[in-house]
């Protein structure tokens, strides 16, 4: 290889190298991981502490699921409910003048469980004696978690994001059920439907100090043939305590000023 | 052999930096994957915003005319990984700008990476487009 090639990508990986640090090193407006978080620990990770999901939680680049998931095929309800869908990405791609995703288009909430699914960026869990909390940075939302020992509601007036319960499974695994979702919002970034009969298991397994595993299973008869899972262990990574993270706030009045310039 | 083991390994740097994805809301539907235009402008604006931040410049197309065209990134999140922020550009910055136009011949695309006035360089990742266009090659009129 020639010299100046070797010292020309040396420049450009130390320049990106020092950018990507700082980025993530800043006191403010930290952007999170920016890939996998599957990178090499600086220390063995210490056990998993009892019953503690507490902490700034991210998947790095693994969270933002641009392209959608994979689901189960689809009833003839679901069908006909996604085929009105033109989303940016995925299976239903289209041109940046036809999409119509609420969330993108509208300025709609993004919902649940699209917000495990599209744009999951890092988040904080909070824990006090009746709830989980879950403090989202994409849209800087936040979901309760019930783990007063209530029940589901029987029949739910449709929320964005949807009624939640928890209660822990074992030591490090939390599991979450939800319903009540309102079917106008997208399950993924694909447009991929869901409808307001859905029901949500979320798995949070902390397999030790800095590692928490979230798997998602959809249960929706009505959108799906079968119940299908949209998160198989996503691997979160803890961010430090002092972690100040960025707004991501998907605004109507700035996206209607993007699609002015763009939907050419 | 030492040296040689080094250049690779930068390589694999490189490679693993740019291969990070681009854009989060949407695909390339719109955009014309088959070209790839290297243009030298002025800034008229920089937009630091979501869904996605974009850059306005003036720059000739090859009949001499000007045209403001309006060029695409990530959002404000990722693009900060990448060395990028609010104020990366001014008004008035003479830049170069490779970019990825839409399909229809309107003066708007995605950035693939961008000269800045002092030399550096400011990369969006992902790979060249088949076909790209010879640096320097000026973009065709307007149809």
């Amino acid at each position: 290889m020639p010299k100046r090639l070797i010292v020309t990508i040396a420049a450009a990986a130390a320049l990106t190298a020092s950018s990507v640090m700082r980025a993530q090193n800043q006191p403010w407006n930290n952007s999170g991981l920016a890939q996998s978080p599957n990178q090499p620990q600086s220390g063995p990770a210490g056990p998993a502490p009892r019953r503690d999901l507490t902490g700034i939680w991210d998947a790095g680049g693994a969270g933002i699921g641009a392209r959608g998931a994979t689901p189960a095929p689809l009833t003839p309800w679901g069908e006909a409910l996604g085929k009105t869908h033109k989303s940016g990405d995925g299976a239903r791609m289209a041109p940046i003048a036809e999409i119509n995703d609420p969330l993108s288009t509208m300025g709609d909430p993004e919902g649940f469980p699209r917000n495990l699914l599209f744009e999951l960026r890092p988040f904080q869990i909070v824990q006090t004696p009746n709830q989980v909390l879950i403090l989202y940075m994409f849209e800087k939302r936040w979901r309760v978690v019930w783990t007063d020992g209530r029940q589901l509601p029987k029949d739910p007036d449709p929320r964005w994001y949807g009624y939640s319960i928890g209660k822990w499974e074992d030591d490090t695994t939390f599991v979450v059920q939800s319903n009540g979702t309102d079917e106008r919002t997208w399950l993924d970034n694909a447009g991929n439907p869901h409808s307001n009969e859905m029901r949500v298991e979320e798995r949070y397994h902390r397999v030790n100090q800095n590692t928490l595993e979230l798997t998602v299973t959809i249960d929706d008869p009505k959108a799906y043939t079968k119940p299908w899972v949209a998160r198989n262990k996503l691997a979160l990574r803890l961010m430090p305590p002092d972690t100040d993270l960025m707004e991501m706030i998907p605004s109507a009045s700035e996206a209607a000023e993007y699609k002015k310039v763009f939907a050419k | 052999m030492k040296n040689r083991f080094f250049g690779v390994f930068l390589v694999a740097v490189v490679l693993l930096v740019v291969a990070a994805p681009v854009i989060a809301h949407h695909g390339a539907a719109s955009f014309d994957t088959t070209k790839e235009y290297v243009l030298k402008g002025t800034v008229t604006e920089w937009i630091w915003a979501n869904p996605h931040c974009f850059l306005k410049f003036d720059a000739k197309d090859d009949t001499g005319s000007v045209r403001n065209w309006a060029v695409e990134v990530s959002n404000p999140t990722d693009m900060s990984k990448r060395g990028w922020a609010r104020t990366s550009f001014k008004a008035g910055d003479e830049v170069t700008v490779t970019l990825q136009p839409v399909k229809g011949g309107a003066p708007v695309g995605r950035l693939r990476n961008v000269v800045l006035p002092n030399g550096s360089t400011l990369g969006t990742g992902g790979p060249a487009p088949a076909g790209a266009a010879a640096p320097g090659a000026p973009a065709p009129a307007a149809k």
